[in-house]
């Protein structure tokens, strides 16, 4: 009862305080005071800043800490399935179902989308450029069996990339088609290095570009390129150790109006890198974030 | 009741031979299933210089081993007295340990300075007055001068003088020496005589040596040891003059090749 | 537009001329001399942490390392033989397996878990040590193995008890023991694998020297990556410069 309390505290003046919020300095409770969060993340957020731009009025609301654990989607999950951390933030829509479904974790909430997109020289060997349709491209790449980079690691790009060639009823092999293994950060070097092509997020690109890239953007806009991120809270019952209220305050935090709004104020080189798209209304929230909390306990 | 019949029931009631250090009884030491050592009896006495001589692989560093206690028989009986304590291997306090000291015939020298080395002997034994013992110990092997030098870099008499130093500046009771001299040129062979000769009169010396002239210069009495048993153990004068075995006779006529 | 074929290989062809690349270097220096000379606040957070993990890790690991090393070589037992084989594969151990063995074991479902170590500096101080220990073993075996065997009969000889002979041994043995202390401290500061898997890498409690150097180059940040290497390498080479200079005081 106390923790419902709790939560719907935290939960309201979330969605109450709004812009004053953004304006005052003192926090507004301190409801975790000293507590700790341990956030398990897919690198993208956290290496964009975007998890820097908005975690401080998660931090300051509360006085909980927030511990980000920035690894790839794979190990994220495990991370959580080993109630090792206490709420993850990921990308790659079947697993985070299927963690779901082996009973790692309570619920997942969307949260945002970044996009992807295909890259490569401006020479364009394969000619793709401007072309609407992502598995069309991949099928004119492996045609011309123009140089492709994978990140082959399992992330989630590699899940959305792996879901493009199978949409494009194509499977890659070939001397033209690398598997790097390594992060999108790796990876867009070597393919600036051999003037090839892969499939990047916007993010990672984007910060990269501003170092000093010789690739362009080719394809982009494509639904299927849209990259839809998820917030999961981890099982309880599975992990007594997860902090579950405070995980259930910021995924509510993280769902709310204003953070939604945060989100999208979050450029890079003047451009918006997270498109908000948790579920409309903090009142569905509330109930949705109610219906979890009872079949948790 | 038990009936001895050797010797040894003598060392048993300890009533230990008069005047003597080491009293052996039947002692027999094997490596693996070679027997290097057989030893039925061997007294010897307090303040005596005993040399031992034999040629290589007779026994000797192995009979000089037993007695400096680094190692057990592996049958028999070695004791020792010293003052009126009487002990062995098995019942040696550390501080009747440090009544023997051993040189060897190749020193191992700590890697730091001369004085170093010399007054080891005296910081393991938490003994006082370290700095002019040391000295005085030093200028009496002729190291004064070199007292700050890396052992290390000494000549091969220099560092068989820095081992004999650190020997006997703690005044054992006993002093083992293997083949001190070996190797050594005439000047450091007869520093290091003169300074076992010093000896002789306090402490019970035992040295090995191939060298028999050498023997017959230092030694009261003389052992000789061939396969492992002693042949013939005699006054110096007997040993060198009219030995009983022909054995003894052959090796100081130099018939016997060592 | 012009048509280019496809390369068909898997070589890194770099593109940019070597001057480009001299260039990054000098940008990079000229970046970590302005970050140390500014005394960047997160920057010294960062290298203070480095090195009070790495520190604890190697006097665990000394403490730990030099009785054992010295034992082995010294001491007769059966399976000797099969013990050193196992210092010495563990002087090679990847340290990403001993961090993810050492994160399964710390994990809340592991064994340790309820000690509350994961995530945290103590964690990396862990895995440093298993990584640092075997190293610091073998090196101090192997220089023990290489002093004067005869030594140790003769010092018993002299009237030393077992205690100070080993002592003395250990001491004949000081500067390869040294050596073994440099390369245990060389191999922790530049490791990354292990600490950031059981530390996280999170901003303010366990990012190190190598974990930030990660993240800056995920971030594309190479300047600052760079210029971050060279901050560790010149810890490092304070350190063992540090170390050496103490070998050579206590020679004699």
């Amino acid at each position: 009862m106390l923790r419902t309390l709790r939560l719907f505290c935290v939960i309201l003046l979330t969605s109450a305080a709004g812009g004053v919020l953004a304006q005052t300095e003192e926090p507004m409770t301190d409801a975790f005071d000293g507590e700790t969060l341990i956030l398990a993340t897919t690198t993208s957020t956290y290496d964009s800043g975007l998890l820097d731009y908005i975690l401080p009025d998660f931090e300051e609301m509360t006085g909980a800490t927030v511990d980000v654990i920035a690894v790839g989607t794979g190990a994220a999950l495990e991370l959580g399935a080993n109630g090792d951390a206490d709420v993850i933030l990921v990308h790659a829509r079947s697993r985070e179902e299927a963690f779901i479904e082996a009973g790692s974790g309570t619920a997942r909430f969307d949260v945002m989308y970044n996009d992807f997109m295909i890259i490569g020289s401006a020479d364009d060997p394969a000619g793709i450029a401007g072309m609407g349709n992502a598995a069309e491209a991949f099928v004119t790449i492996a045609a011309a069996e123009a140089p492709f980079i994978s990140r082959g690691d399992d992330s989630g790009t590699h899940s959305k990339e792996l879901s493009i060639w199978a949409a494009a009823d194509l499977e890659p092999d070939g001397d033209w088609y690398q598997e790097a293994g390594q992060g999108m950060g790796a990876v867009i070097t070597i393919a600036n290095e051999q003037q090839a092509y892969t499939l990047a997020d916007r993010a990672t690109y984007l910060a990269r570009e501003a170092e000093g890239l010789d690739l362009t953007v080719l394809v982009e806009g494509d639904e299927t390129l849209f990259n839809p991120y998820g917030v999961i809270l981890v099982n309880p019952d599975e992990h007594p150790n997860v902090n579950a209220e405070l995980a259930q305050a910021f995924v509510g935090w993280l769902i709310s109006d204003d953070t939604q709004e945060l989100i999208e104020t979050f450029v890079v080189n003047d451009t918006q890198l997270f498109y908000a798209n948790a579920d409309a209304g903090e009142e569905a929230t509330e109930d949705e974030m109610l219906a979890t909390e009872e079949a948790g306990s | 009741m038990t009936v001895y019949e050797r010797p040894f029931s003598v060392l048993v009631e300890n009533t230990f031979p008069a005047n003597m250090t080491y009293a052996l009884r039947d002692v027999v030491q094997q490596y693996g299933n070679r027997t290097v050592l057989r030893v039925a009896t061997l007294d010897i006495r307090q303040g005596e210089n005993l040399a031992v001589v034999g040629p290589s692989g007779a026994g000797k560093s192995t009979l000089l081993r037993l007695l400096v206690l680094l190692e057990n028989p592996a049958r028999g009986d070695i004791r020792l007295q010293i003052g009126d304590k009487v002990f062995n291997q098995r019942t040696a306090t550390i501080s009747q340990r440090r009544q023997i000291a051993m040189v060897f015939q190749h020193p191992a020298l700590l890697s730091r300075s001369v004085w170093k080395n010399v007054a080891y002997s005296l910081e393991i034994r938490g003994e006082a007055d370290v700095r002019s013992r040391v000295q005085i110990m030093l200028e009496k092997v002729s190291l004064g001068h070199l007292t700050q030098k890396p052992a290390h870099t000494l000549s091969g008499g220099e560092k068989q003088r820095v081992a004999i130093a650190r020997a006997l500046i703690t005044q054992p009771q006993v002093l083992i020496l293997d083949e001190p001299t070996a190797n050594l040129d005439p000047q450091n062979i007869r520093i290091i005589e003169q300074l076992i000769h010093e000896q002789c009169e306090q402490t019970t010396v035992i040295m090995v040596t191939h060298n028999i002239f050498q023997a017959k210069r230092l030694a009261d009495r003389v052992a000789l040891l061939l396969d492992g048993k002693i042949i013939e153990i005699a006054t110096n004068k007997t040993f060198f003059n009219t030995p009983r075995d022909p054995r003894t006779q052959a090796f100081i006529s130099g018939d016997i090749i060592y | 537009m012009q048509a280019k074929k496809p390369q068909k290989t898997k070589c890194w062809q770099p593109k940019k001329p070597e001057a480009n690349l001299l260039g990054t270097f000098l940008e990079a220096a000229q970046e970590a001399i302005r970050l140390l000379l500014a005394m960047d606040p997160v920057l010294v957070e960062v290298l203070v942490r480095s090195l009070q993990v790495s520190a604890s890790a190697l006097l665990i690991s000394s403490l730990v390392g030099i009785p054992l090393g010295t034992w082995l070589a010294l001491a007769g037992f059966p399976g000797k033989r099969i013990a050193t084989a196992i210092i010495y594969t563990g002087m090679g151990l990847p340290p990403v397996v001993v961090g993810l063995v050492v994160y399964l074991f710390l994990s809340r479902s592991g064994a340790f878990g309820s000690l509350g170590w994961l995530f945290t500096v103590r964690a990396m101080v862990v895995a440093q040590v298993i990584i640092a220990t075997p190293l610091i073993t073998g090196i101090t075996m192997s220089s023990i193995l290489a002093v004067d065997p005869d030594l140790r009969p003769q010092l018993r000889a002299l009237g030393a008890t077992e205690l100070q002979t080993t002592r003395a041994v250990l001491l004949e043995a000081r500067a390869g023991v040294l050596v073994g202390l440099v390369a245990g401290f060389g191999r922790v500061i530049a490791e990354v694998g292990a600490v950031i898997l059981v530390g996280g890498n999170i901003d303010g409690k366990t990012r190190v020297l190598t974990t930030a150097i990660v993240l800056e180059t995920r971030r594309g940040n190479f300047d600052v990556a760079l210029a971050l290497g060279i901050i560790l390498l010149a810890v490092a080479f304070s350190i063992n410069f540090l170390l050496v200079a103490l070998q050579g005081k206590t020679t004699i």
